[in-house]
């Protein structure tokens, strides 16, 4: 059996996912990060994005990250999300329709327009598609 | 019937007061499982928080940030958090009290104190208790937000910031069952180390990208996630404690309306007695 690592992920909102992980691929601040039991300790802030769990015994779980932050301890790792949603609940349709929204915003500035407001909700809804994409490559592979 | 009347009244008021008592015990039982469900949801999140941010006290970091420096004690702030209305017990009292003894162990030790006062009960608390209030909020409702909690939050972390006190602790009620509620004070700033990590030897983080903005962001939140659990955590203790204060008045409630009863079948009979004793008196006498 593979060696695993407890892993924590939790939302201001609810516990979403509680279990012994054999890796974790989360979007970091610099990059994508790919961690392993034995990882040093490391804090980072998370990007929008995906976070990809491989449960002991190789099963994937897929939970869709706005924001947040990652510790990693030597025997725990912890993961703060702003807003975390199991990516089995995104609306993909409603993913498209706020790119549409931020990009139609972005396109007509006028002078009361947020426009860091308007990348960040981009940038959110960019990732929550590439998320759905994953899940999507990964039905299909099997 | 004079005394007859008079009883009568004092029933059918101590009934309507019951009845009142007996709707707001069922408020209040309603709004709880709410408030527990609130409580329960974000508590995962205050207790994960708070565990990274021991570790980061913890941690032999190259940047020392000011939320972990200790300082002289000259001057320490409490945020009080409290309920915004009354009729629930003992549950504020026991918490003020709790608050004027650590103000007056400090001032003991020559430590002016700074309140935060959250609910409007400790607000009217610190008008007659007379401490030094610099921020207050009430109102918050029974579904408090986290943006409505910044600003009272922000003056408090600014005057840390700026030196204006040295410590900065947290007052509320913490729930233990529906029965039990515990008034209990936490130290935020600066933060404390977990005691029991077992590691003896230096370690630090990778931080990525560097650790001045990770611990500005994550403690921040670290320590709005506090106040917003004390804050929900007081909501859902403040219901608890309404809904049994609200029980024991619709019980005794009823105890005096069965002895009002009593005393008014007693003077009832005695009239009569009264009233057939002096009618064979009068036949007698004829």
């Amino acid at each position: 059996m593979a060696i695993t690592v407890h892993c924590d992920i939790v939302s201001a909102e609810e516990n979403l996912f509680s279990g012994l992980v054999e890796r974790i691929v989360a979007m970091g601040e610099m990059g994508e990060l790919g961690i392993e039991p034995g990882h040093t300790p490391l804090l980072t802030p998370l990007r929008p994005g995906p976070v990809r769990v491989v449960k002991q015994g190789g099963k994937e779980e897929i939970v869709y990250v706005s924001g947040g932050y990652l510790e990693v301890q030597p025997n725990v790792v912890t993961l703060l999300a702003d807003t975390a949603v199991r990516a089995g609940d995104l609306d993909e349709a409603a993913a498209l329709e706020a790119i549409k929204h931020a990009e139609q915003a972005i396109a007509n500035q006028n002078a009361e327009f947020d426009y860091t407001m308007a990348l960040s909700q981009l940038a959110e809804a960019a990732a929550q598609l590439r998320t759905i994409q994953q899940i999507r490559e990964k039905l299909g592979k099997r | 019937m004079a005394v007859g009347k008079e009883i009568k009244e004092q029933i059918s008021s101590v009934k309507s007061t019951q009845k009142i008592t007996s709707a707001m015990e069922k408020v209040a039982v309603s709004k709880m499982r709410r408030a527990q469900l609130r409580m329960q949801e974000s508590r995962p999140y205050a207790d994960k928080i708070r565990i990274v941010a021991s570790h980061i006290a913890n941690a032999n970091s190259e940047y020392n940030h000011r939320y972990l420096q200790e300082r002289d004690i000259k001057r320490v702030g409490y945020i009080v958090v409290s309920s915004d209305r009354g009729l629930c017990g003992g549950l504020n009292n026991n918490l003020f009290k709790r608050v004027a003894q650590h103000a007056k162990d400090w001032k003991g030790q020559g430590v002016e104190v700074d309140f935060c006062a959250i609910g409007s009960k400790a607000s009217l608390f610190f008008n007659s208790f007379g401490g030094n209030v610099v921020a207050s909020k009430s109102h918050l409702g029974d579904a408090p937000e986290l943006a409505s909690l910044i600003g009272a939050v922000k003056v408090m972390l600014d005057a840390f910031d700026e030196g204006r006190i040295d410590r900065l602790f947290i007052v509320h009620n913490r729930f233990v069952n529906t029965m039990t509620q515990q008034p209990i004070a936490v130290q935020l700033l600066p933060l404390k180390a977990d005691e029991d990590d077992s590691r003896q030897y230096q370690w630090d983080y990778i931080y990525e990208p560097n650790a001045e903005s990770i611990m500005d962001g994550l403690l921040l939140r670290y320590i709005e996630s506090q106040v917003y659990q004390g804050v929900v955590e007081n909501n859902a203790c403040e219901q608890a404690a309404r809904m049994l204060a609200m029980k024991n008045a619709t019980d005794n409630a009823g105890g005096m309306i069965d002895e009002l009863n009593l005393l008014y079948n007693k003077a009832r009979q005695a009239a009569i007695t009264q009233e057939i004793s002096e009618i064979v008196g009068g036949a007698a006498a004829v």
